[in-house]
């Protein structure tokens, strides 16, 4: 049971001719459980985006589930998303909709099972969350933590193969934070999905992480299990693990050019 | 940029920021109306649903029949008063009632009611829409499979363009009652009499024109929305922009296709 379920190969991205994600290769295992770090800005959330379809490359190839997504038609695309489900940064539930209807709102979508059927199936799912009692609430009555449940819901909605997370733990307290980890853990083991998970937060990434990978600068600088994280002696990965306020990182802002940003002419 | 060549560069821009608009809102637009079909009579779960089509005309339309009513009666009002004394010296005066009729049916009551609903519908489209990308609701509804033009852009279209012909119709009315209520009370023409001037001037066509107007800025006004909505980035600032961007240019363009129907009814002869 070790398949590749992904496989991101020389993937290159750019915005405005500023490179975001510089020829990465990455294997996510099936129903492995993968935390992606990197700092802010740093391109997570755009891998995760080439990852669910949402944009696609400039150079490289994303095979996703034996599938390449790169070179798929819309209808396939359409295929490829219902196996799938996304947990967004902020929940992105629809404001305009009871915690119920965004739940059934795909399983409406993509299929022709009855509404009684739907009801049930919805409620599987907030169980699943914990979110059962909350069903007739409107997004707005929800607080952070149990929008991202509510969130979690909809994307298991389909019993999808892959999940992905972009910050679980975003603006999230530090006991509410922890129980959507407990979440994530349980929901790879219970159903057996293969996880990618995207966060800058370490306590959480090596909660959850059977493996971990550090993307820096639009590259990959390690990959490994969390204790092999822990106790790395590449400079790099010990000041970002541990929060160091003195290292690579922190060098690298200050010999920012400080001098030519001054005296520059043109911004 | 010097003095000389600035002008022409701003001129190009706006001239670029105006056809990527046209571009943009268009191709927007022909996506719509290739999922109407799905979204009107498609299978169960992805059917829009009359209520919920009525609702968005409730929400979108409803509240702005006040505004329209009052403005175009003033409108009506305004006209009656500034042409009596011109048609008095023709010994004509009863006539305001035939030039306050075509000027609001044919008009008046499609271009002030569009302008109102700009404020109204568009300003609101394109600040839902937008706060929903800002909110990442946009890309979820992508990465689940369900097409945002079908789910969001569409049915803003249809009850905006089927509000906007309903508001030009009591637009038209209110135009016409405030006209008439001048005419009685400091004009010295009866009630009757001004009823009856108004039909017998009015034709068909100057009604069915009037409404087609309508139609077309109701589409006009949700797809401008939605398209600029769509496109917002950058946040809470950007809903703003948006929003602002949204009034300002969807009035501009009224009043551009407006000119271009009227133009084109005219050589056609209608
Ligand atoms: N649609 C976009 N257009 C232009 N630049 C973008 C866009 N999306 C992301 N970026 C840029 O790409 C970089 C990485 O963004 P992102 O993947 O969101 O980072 P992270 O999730 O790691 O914080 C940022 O510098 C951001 O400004
Ligand atoms: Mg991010």
């Amino acid at each position: 049971m070790s398949d590749v379920a992904i496989q991101v190969r020389d993937v290159t991205k750019k915005y405005d001719n500023r490179v975001i994600l510089d020829a990465i290769g990455l294997d996510v295992q099936e129903a492995e459980t993968l935390v992606i770090l990197g700092g802010s800005g740093s391109g997570k959330s755009t891998l995760l985006r080439l990852m669910i379809g949402n944009i696609i490359p400039d150079a490289g190839t994303i095979l996703s589930l034996g599938k390449d997504l790169c070179a798929m038609t819309p209808r396939q695309l359409a295929d490829y998303r219902r196996s799938i489900g996304v947990l967004f940064q902020s929940g992105a539930l629809f404001n305009s909709m009871t915690v119920f209807d965004n739940v059934a709102l795909p399983i409406r979508e993509h299929t022709d099972v009855p509404e009684e059927t739907i009801s049930i199936m919805v409620k599987i799912k907030l169980e699943l969350v914990g979110l059962r009692q909350h069903a007739d609430k409107m997004p707005s009555e929800l607080s952070g933590g149990m929008k991202k449940r509510a969130g979690l819901a909809r994307a298991l909605a389909l019993d999808p193969k892959v999940l992905f997370y972009d910050e679980p733990s975003a603006g999230l307290d530090p006991v509410t934070s922890a129980e959507i980890d407990q979440l994530i853990i349980d929901l790879n083991e219970k159903l057996g999905v293969t996880t990618v998970v995207v966060t800058h937060e370490m306590d959480s990434a090596f909660r959850i992480a059977d493996r971990m990978v550090l993307l820096d600068r639009g590259k990959f600088i390690v990959s490994g299990s969390p204790d092999e994280m822990r106790n790395s002696k590449d400079p790099l990965v010990r000041q970002f693990v541990h929060g160091l306020t003195e290292g690579p990182l922190t060098d690298r802002r200050r010999a920012g050019g400080y001098e030519s940003d001054l005296l520059a002419e043109d911004i | 940029m010097n003095l000389i060549t600035r002008p022409f560069i701003l001129i190009g821009d706006a001239v670029i920021q105006w056809l990527e608009l046209i571009g943009g809102a268009g191709y927007l637009f022909v996506d719509a109306a290739r999922s109407v079909h799905v979204a009107l009579f498609g299978k169960r779960g992805r059917r829009l649903g009359w209520d919920s089509l009525w609702a968005q005309m409730v929400r979108v339309g409803v509240r702005s029949i006040p505004i329209v009513s009052l403005v175009v009666f003033c409108i009506g009002a305004i006209l009656a008063f500034q042409m009596a004394p011109i048609l008095r010296d023709y010994g004509a005066l009863e006539r305001v009632a035939d030039i306050i009729a075509v000027a609001m049916f044919r008009e008046l009551g499609p271009i002030m009611s569009a302008i109102v609903l700009t404020g109204f519908a568009g300003a609101s489209i394109a600040a839902e829409i937008g706060t929903m990308v800002v909110s990442e609701e946009i890309e979820a509804l992508e990465a689940q499979a369900i097409s945002p033009i079908r789910f969001l852009v569409v049915p803003r279209i249809l009850s905006t363009t089927a509000m906007m012909v309903c508001l030009a119709v009591i637009g038209d009315i209110m135009g016409v009652t405030g006209g008439m209520l001048v005419s009685r009370g400091f004009l010295g023409i009866g009630m009757l009499q001004y009823v009856h001037h108004t039909f017998d001037n009015i034709k068909m066509q100057d009604f069915i024109t009037g409404l087609v107007k309508a139609g077309c800025f109701g589409t006009i006004i949700s797809t401008l929305a939605c398209h600029l909505g769509l496109g917002v980035t950058g946040g809470a600032q950007g809903v703003g922009v948006a929003t602002t961007r949204t009034v300002v240019l969807t009035i501009v363009a009224l009043i551009l296709v407006d000119l271009m129907f009227t133009g084109v009814f005219y050589f056609l002869g209608w």
